[in-house]
């Protein structure tokens, strides 16, 4: 218990980060969110039609779930414990034997079997990051970064939390840092991550990733319009605004907080592009939250009549205004 | 985004679960994360997608009590999920869920499988089965 009371529980805009940064500032190293963001070199932006998901293909804004816990701390030079399991008994028991020695434990779960989640936002996503800080009777205590406070679950659900089964499936994934490095070169760590951002968005060598990914999905909406039923391009729309904007993104599909890092990153190497890129990359912020209000007018209003052009023409331009900013980081030397 | 031009419209799915945080700029220029209980536009493309398969539910209850398909679908729509989801959930192959929406299929059902649909569901095995009083 002893772990709790010296514990005092965040809220973060989006998971992985979150119990990213909460557990590295546990063992005495601090970084904000958006710097374990942005160091991890984790925005981006993939569409994927081949990859369906409730029927919609995959739109994503930062890099796949878990890529975070798995890259980050070796390339921070942190002594990092990973751990995923077969055996669910001794899963949940090697879980109570961390909490009982006062560890905070990461943890990968499901949102459909996290208990105390909004019923209508359980959907099936295997990749939900929570910490868990210590149990009580049959209760496991849990700091869940996107919520504003302390919440509980049941054993029973979080085991099942744990082995959910599909796409991308936790196994049970433990993990907790066991021990930070004396010294971290900040400054190194952030010209190598923007190095890495830059790469990925202007030259991944495939069509549906960075800008080359917004760009093959505003033709892709363009297309929509062959479609006589306006229901699936309402449910199209609506789909790439869940996932830019519905909790864990920090708003504008991450790019604020890519926008946060880049000011202090501005901060710690006084670069002025730097503080440029990040006010920029806030404006980009906004004009993807004013798309995504264009869409959601859309679905709202069940238009029979979409004009679609109009709606790629926007999103290009959202690409298009990423790219400019890309392209002025690729300085950072 | 300015700090104070985020949204705060307490959208209906978020209620009484506390606020979201998100990143916004404060009015020295700094980034700070900001407290929100929601944005309006977000909440319409989750209701639009809640409200689909509250269609499905109901259009699957009807399906159930004239003996057309099996709880199991009916429970499928209720969890908002679609074949592939339920079938990777459950690691069953797609043909054989599909198999189980066939009530002649579910009435045989062997009690293994019916608990584990069960425990997927989160609901007792009896209440699957008895579904005047559950459905």
């Amino acid at each position: 218990m002893d772990s709790i009371r010296k514990f005092k529980h965040q809220h973060f805009a989006h998971c992985e980060t979150g119990v990213m940064s909460a557990l590295l500032k546990y063992q005495g190293l601090e970084l904000s969110e958006p710097m374990v963001f942005g160091l991890s070199a984790a925005i981006c932006f993939a569409y994927l039609p081949f990859l369906k998901f409730g029927n919609m293909p995959l739109v994503s804004y930062r890099m796949f779930p878990g890529h975070i816990v798995k890259k980050f701390p070796k390339r921070l030079g942190v002594e990092y414990f990973r751990k995923t399991y077969k055996d669910q008994d001794l899963a949940m028991a090697e879980l109570d034997d961390f909490v009982e020695n006062g560890r905070l434990v990461g943890l990968q779960t499901s949102a459909y079997f996290t208990t105390y989640f909004p019923p209508e936002m359980r959907f099936q996503f295997n990749a939900h990051n929570i910490i868990i800080i210590g149990k009580e009777g049959d209760e496991y205590i849990v700091s869940d970064p996107v919520f504003d406070h302390i919440e509980r679950i049941k054993t029973a659900d979080l085991k099942k939390a744990r082995f959910a089964r599909g796409l991308s499936a936790p196994n049970g994934l433990v993990h907790f840092p066991l021990k930070s490095p004396d010294a971290v070169d900040l400054k190194k760590l952030i010209k190598k991550s923007i190095k890495k951002t830059v790469h990925m968005m202007l030259y991944a060598p495939m069509p549906w990733i960075g800008i080359k990914g917004i760009s093959h999905l505003a033709r892709h909406i363009v297309k929509l319009s062959s479609k006589r039923n306006t229901k699936y391009t309402r449910h199209f729309l609506g789909n790439i605004v869940r996932m830019q904007e519905e909790i864990g993104t920090g708003g504008g599909g991450f790019r604020f907080m890519y926008a946060a890092f880049l000011q202090e990153a501005h901060n710690t190497l006084d670069l002025p592009v730097l503080k440029e890129a990040s006010e920029r990359m806030t404006a980009v912020g906004d004009r993807w939250r004013m798309f995504a209000l264009e869409c959601a007018r859309i679905v709202k209003n069940k238009e029979s009549r979409i004009d679609l052009p109009e709606i790629a023409q926007f999103l290009k331009g959202c690409g298009d205004s990423e790219k400019q900013i890309y392209r002025m980081l690729k300085t950072v030397k | 985004m300015k700090a104070k031009e985020v949204p705060q419209d307490d959208i209906k799915t978020f209620k009484g679960f506390g606020t979201k945080a998100m990143y916004a700029v404060d009015e020295n220029g700094q980034y700070t994360r900001i407290p929100t209980s929601g944005w309006e536009a977000e909440e319409v493309v989750l209701r639009d997608v809640v409200d689909d398969f509250a269609r499905l539910t109901a259009e699957a209850k009807s399906r159930v009590i004239k003996g057309e398909t099996s709880p199991i679908e009916y429970y499928m729509n209720k969890y908002f999920m679609d074949l592939p989801a339920l079938a990777a959930g459950m690691a069953l192959a797609q043909w054989r869920v599909k198999r189980h929406f066939n009530p002649k299929v579910f009435a045989k059902l062997s009690p293994k499988l019916l608990q584990r649909y069960a425990d997927f569901f989160n609901m007792d095995v009896a209440d699957i089965k008895n579904i005047e009083r559950k459905i």
